[in-house]
Formats: C-alpha cells, sequence, structure tokens
C-alpha cells in the first residue's frame, strides 16, 4: 500500500541576517493510513519546521529549497499557497500546542466550526454543516454538544479547547493530521483523555497521524513508528518497540537515559552534557559530535550517512554494530 | 527524630472583593458574595533533615501556593510553618535566609538588566555574610559549585541558554548558605537532556551541602526519580502523603491511582490508555465532601457529603479516602 505522506530529502532552509539557518536538512520519511509516527527531538530540532512545511505555513525568510512533499501522489512542495488552501484544513489539518493557536476569541464553536466545512464544501447547507459539527464535538468526547456548540472558547478549559481543536481538525476526515506537541500543556489527566481520544479517531477512520512532541514516553505509548530529531536531520528511525528496546544513536540514548522514572532511583541520571548547538554554525560532520562520547575524528570531518537496517529502520551514525547492516 | 521542618493547618485564601456596583446593590438588598478561593486548605506535613519531600497534582491543586508559603514569600492566612534551628547547619545565619526558593522559569527570575556577579552577591552582600571586596571570589566560588565557567561572571541574563540560567538561579539561591530549599517546577522548562543535567546537580548539591528540599513538579517521573516521600494535592488538599516506594507499588487514594495510571512510560511501551474522566473541578466552586468524588469510580454518597479525613493506614502512609474504613 502507498503511504499517505512520502517526505524526501525535505530542506527548509531561513536566510537570516546573521547567515543561513538549516532548519530542517535533508529530512525523508512516510507515514501510511492509519498510522501514528512521532517526530521527537528537542527545542530547535526542526522537528516543528518539519510540521509547518508539510502545512505549507513556512513564512519568509524561511523556504522550502528542495525535496518533495509527496502527499497521496501530489508534491505539496510545488503547489502555490492557493492550490494548498485547498488542502489545509481539509485532507490535511493541523493541531496547535496552544489551542487558541486554532480557534478565535470572539466567534462562537459553531461558526468556526461550519465556517471550517463550508469553507472546503460550497454545497453543503448551513444546517447540515451544524449536524456534522456536533457528531464530531460528541466523538472528541465532548458531552451535551448541542450546548456547547453555542459557546465561545474562554468558556472552556484547556483540556476541552484541545478537543475543540481536534474536532476542527477532524470536521472534514483528513487522511493526515499533524499534531504539534498537543498535550505539552495539558495536566497527566487531561493528557492521557487526549491521548486514547486520538488513538480511538485513527484507527477508526484510518487518518495517519503525525505527532511531534519533545517527550519520547508519550511517543512510546501512541506512536508505531518514531524519527529522533537532531539539529535540523532525522538521526534515528524504526518501529517505536525497536528503538525502546534498542537505540542505536547516540543521542537517542542519551534522551532515554535522561528520562527519570522509578527505575533509576538513586542513580544519576544519564545526562548528555552540553547543549544544543547554534543551528548557525554547526560543527562540520556529525552535528552531536560535541556532546557524544563515541565520537572519533571521522566524526568530525564527514557527515555520518543513513545505513539501513533490518525492518525499515535508519540511522545516521558511524558506529553502528557490525552485523546489523542489511 | 524532630523534624527540621514542620507545617501545622497551614491554609491560605484568596478573597475578591466585591466591587462598587455589587456593594451598592448589597445595600438594597441584593446579596452578592465575596468569591473565596481554598487555594491551600489546612494542610499538615513534617520535612525531617535531608530528605527529598515530592509535592505532585495537577495545575489549580494548590501546590505553587503551598511552596511559597513554606519558602516564606507569602504569608498564611492561617496555620503556621515551623524550621526548627536547632538542626542548622550554619547557626549564623539569619533565619529568614535560610529556605531559599528555585522557580520555574529561568527567564523571568533573574533581573535582565544585572549581571551575573551582581546577581549571585546582592543578597549575601546585603544581608552582610561577605564584604563587597569579597565578590568576586565568592562569585567564582558560587558558580563553581552550580557547574558553571566562571568566566561568565560579567555576562547578563540573556547571554545563557535556558539550562544555564537555571543554574544561575540555584547558584543565587545557594549564595545564601541555605538549609531548605523550594524548588517550584524548576525544571519544568527545560530541555529533556538539560533537565538531566539539572537533576543531577541538584542531588550533588543536596549530598554536598547537606540540604532538605521541597521539590514541586507535575511530573510524576521527576518526583519518583528524586523524591524520598510524596505529598499526592487535589484541589487545596492533601489526599495521600506516603514513602517513595509505597507510593510507586501500593498507592491508596484512587486519584493517586488514576493519576499514576496516566503517566506515559518509556518501558510500559505503546498502549491503551484509560485515563479518568472529567475535567479537575473550579477551585472557586470545589465539590462538596471528598472533592475527588465526582471523578472517583468508587465514590458512594458518603464521599458526596463528608470530607475524608488524612489517616494513617500504614506506617508513615496517609490517605484520605472513605473507602479505608471500609477495609
Amino acid at each position: 500500500m502507498d503511504p499517505i505522506l512520502k517526505i524526501n530529502n525535505l530542506q527548509t532552509h531561513f536566510f537570516t541576517k546573521a547567515g543561513i539557518l538549516k532548519a530542517v536538512d535533508g529530512v525523508s520519511f512516510e507515514i501510511g493510513a492509519g498510522e501514528i509516527v512521532g517526530l521527537v527531538g528537542e527545542s530547535g530540532s526542526g522537528k516543528s519546521i518539519t510540521g509547518f512545511s508539510v502545512m505549507g505555513l513556512v513564512d519568509p525568510p524561511g523556504k522550502i529549497i528542495d525535496g518533495s512533499i509527496n502527499f497521496k501522489g501530489q508534491d505539496l512542495s510545488a503547489l502555490s499557497n492557493n492550490q494548498m488552501q485547498g488542502f489545509r484544513g481539509n485532507r490535511i489539518a493541523m493541531i496547535f500546542q496552544d489551542p487558541m493557536m486554532t480557534l478565535n476569541p470572539v466567534l462562537r464553536i459553531e461558526t468556526q466550526m461550519i465556517e471550517a466545512i463550508q469553507a472546503h464544501d460550497g454545497s453543503i447547507s448551513r444546517e447540515d454543516a451544524r449536524i456534522r459539527s456536533r457528531d464530531t464535538l460528541g466523538l472528541v468526547g465532548i458531552s451535551s454538544p448541542d450546548e456547547r456548540l453555542r459557546a465561545y472558547p474562554h468558556q472552556f478549559s484547556g483540556g476541552m479547547r484541545q478537543r475543540v481543536s481536534i474536532a476542527i481538525a477532524m470536521l472534514n476526515r483528513p487522511d493526515l493530521i499533524i499534531a504539534d506537541e498537543p498535550t505539552t500543556a495539558l495536566d497527566v489527566t487531561i493528557q492521557g483523555q487526549v491521548i486514547s481520544e486520538m488513538q480511538k479517531l485513527c484507527r477508526e477512520t484510518q487518518t495517519a497521524l503525525l505527532w511531534i512532541t519533545h517527550d519520547l514516553a508519550v511517543v512510546a505509548g501512541i506512536a508505531d513508528r518514531v524519527c529522533v530529531m537532531y539539529a535540523g536531520r532525522i538521526v534515528e528511525q524504526g518501529s517505536v518497540a525497536n528503538i525502546i528496546a534498542n537505540p542505536m544513536h547516540p543521542y537517542t540514548q542519551g534522551l532515554m537515559g535522561s528520562v527519570p522514572s522509578q527505575n533509576r532511583r538513586g542513580k544519576p541520571l544519564q545526562q548528555i552534557n552540553g547543549m544544543v548547538p547554534s543551528m548557525l554554525n554547526l560543527p562540520a560532520g556529525c552535528a552531536f559530535q560535541n556532546r557524544c562520547n563515541h565520537a572519533n575524528e571521522k566524526c568530525s570531518k564527514i557527515q555520518p550517512d543513513i545505513t539501513q537496517l533490518a525492518d525499515r529502520r535508519q540511522v545516521r551514525c558511524f558506529n553502528v554494530p557490525a552485523g546489523q547492516q542489511v | 527524630m524532630k523534624p527540621i521542618l514542620q507545617v501545622q493547618n497551614l491554609s491560605k485564601d484568596f478573597i475578591k472583593s466585591l466591587d462598587l456596583v455589587a456593594k451598592g446593590l448589597n445595600r438594597i438588598g441584593q446579596s452578592y458574595k465575596e468569591e473565596v478561593v481554598h487555594a491551600v486548605d489546612d494542610v499538615n506535613f513534617s520535612i525531617f533533615k535531608g530528605e527529598i519531600v515530592g509535592v505532585v497534582g495537577e495545575s489549580g491543586c494548590g501546590k505553587s501556593t503551598l511552596g511559597r508559603m513554606v519558602a516564606g514569600i507569602l504569608s498564611p492566612s492561617t496555620g503556621s510553618v515551623e524550621f526548627d534551628s536547632s538542626q542548622a547547619n550554619n547557626k549564623e545565619i539569619p533565619s529568614a535566609l535560610r529556605t531559599q526558593m528555585i522557580f520555574q522559569d529561568p527567564f523571568s527570575s533573574l533581573n535582565p538588566r544585572k549581571r551575573v556577579i551582581d546577581i549571585v552577591t546582592e543578597a549575601p552582600i546585603y544581608h552582610k555574610l561577605i564584604t563587597p571586596s569579597e565578590k568576586r571570589a565568592f562569585a567564582t566560588e558560587m558558580l563553581q559549585r552550580v557547574g558553571l565557567d566562571p568566566d561568565t561572571l560579567e555576562r547578563y541574563p540573556h547571554q545563557f541558554s535556558g539550562g544555564q540560567r537555571q543554574r544561575v538561579g540555584i547558584a543565587r539561591a545557594l549564595a545564601v548558605s541555605p538549609e531548605f530549599l523550594v524548588c517550584d517546577e524548576s525544571i519544568a522548562a527545560l530541555d529533556v537532556s538539560i533537565q538531566a543535567q539539572i537533576i543531577n546537580l541538584f542531588v550533588d548539591l543536596k549530598d554536598t551541602y547537606d540540604l532538605t528540599y521541597l521539590f514541586i513538579s507535575h511530573d510524576i517521573g521527576v518526583i519518583e526519580h528524586i523524591s524520598d516521600r510524596v505529598i499526592v494535592m487535589y484541589l487545596g488538599r492533601i489526599v495521600e502523603t506516603a514513602p517513595i516506594e509505597t507510593f510507586v507499588k501500593q498507592p491508596n487514594h484512587p486519584y493517586t491511582q488514576a493519576l499514576l495510571a496516566g503517566v506515559p512510560r518509556l518501558e510500559v511501551g505503546k498502549r491503551q490508555y484509560e485515563p479518568i474522566s472529567g475535567e479537575i473541578p473550579s477551585p472557586l466552586s470545589p465539590p462538596t465532601g471528598c472533592h475527588f468524588h465526582p471523578r472517583c469510580k468508587f465514590a458512594t454518597p458518603r464521599c458526596k457529603a463528608e470530607k475524608p479525613a488524612l489517616r494513617e493506614i500504614a506506617p508513615a502512609h496517609f490517605s484520605a479516602c472513605h473507602l479505608n474504613d471500609e477495609a
């Protein structure tokens, strides 16, 4: 089966006064129907810009300079803004960390939802659009959706607002949803509710989901596959089970060692030393070399290429154990 | 053994007083009432020297208000926070300096117009712990303690990354030789890899300088890693306190159980979430009886009517739940 989204060698650069910032530098991955892919990285790793690039939301001085974003056979990066408009909120939807980025504070939920439907389907009547909005609100677990449609965003709690923005994303039955840190601002119990809702929706409607987050533990709980990003590149990708059981890239290992939990009580956390390098002057060779315990001379000279392993797994490191390569 | 810090019947109410219009309308027979939030509601606990006590709870549960009262920057409505001076490491330090606080946001907790050397030395100079001539040597030592390069003494806060700024905040707290640190979400704003560095720093400092911590966080993974004992709060009340092993393995209160079940964990991998339903109620009008009853699977009519008391159900393990009476 063809993947819903196939990104190949995506390069999104920002042409700032201080120099060229390679926010996304050669990213490739795919998402199949009904699949949940987690995109993990720290702040500044380019994970959100990857999401924005797919949505066509990169503003100047940012520009997609190379690569293709193949969505169901069509290259999105070649489309004009007007053509993109037909995809955004229709075939591809986005959920943001802050639901107030999606919601207009001065309009009723009803108005905003009906608008989102009618924008992409001129023939649907207001009443039908209203019924679909109500049903979708019910779908994401909002009780008494009829009354809630008449409410304004400020009348909802944070968790409820995020549900409303998920409902708006679901309205036109998209093939792909991009969720950028959708649960980061929520409390643990509410986060659990939102995650379980999203899992259910993807399974039932076969929607592909790209889940962007800094929290590896959340991804471990929800995703089928995971891509780990560092300084604009995917350093490791593969199935969640494989990566959690056997992380190969030193950065993934460090990220997992940094997560505090009851099992590591009393022992110091395996911290990653140093900090994320400035994206404006990345070192030659591997971007992670300064923080890596295994770095050697080769790492400081040559950019490591992707090594293909079994089970569609990829690692961008010279020190992949021998015998693992395909 | 006597606890080093004892908190008794501590409460904090925030009152939104009536505006002029409402006062006027009340005179002509209307009955507008002042809105009162019981941010912290009759809380009792004690902390022993050298302990790290974690406070967990969701937003609005009163954990930050509690931390601020313990640190002394917010005065309690009723109740008391007592520090046992006889157990202090350094008895010459004024008692007001013995508790220091480390804040969540490393961006807004440092004065942007002061150099690091002044940020770190301002309090000890004011309190005459050091003389101005010792300033540079003192600041150098403080920065080394928290793992910062002393070459950065002359820099301003904006020249640091988030993790480094948090280290400056810790150096500032350590500068007055405190006994007790209140960390309010001190690592929540940092990236995962930087978080680990700061957690390790906290543990090292505790061992080196014989500190005691009240560690407030919404992140249960962090609390499980660092704490010796855990306090679980819900809408201003303590619902459970337990030693860490008990908290992890045998949580008693249904809220604690639900909280632990909702934590995403690496070890568990892909799974089905079974979240507790419902929202956190508004602290302006909390539910009657047990605050948790509208969301609780096991709620009985008694839970709705009667407030459960915090009772010791096993040594050092306290829980406020009516279900314990029946068992």
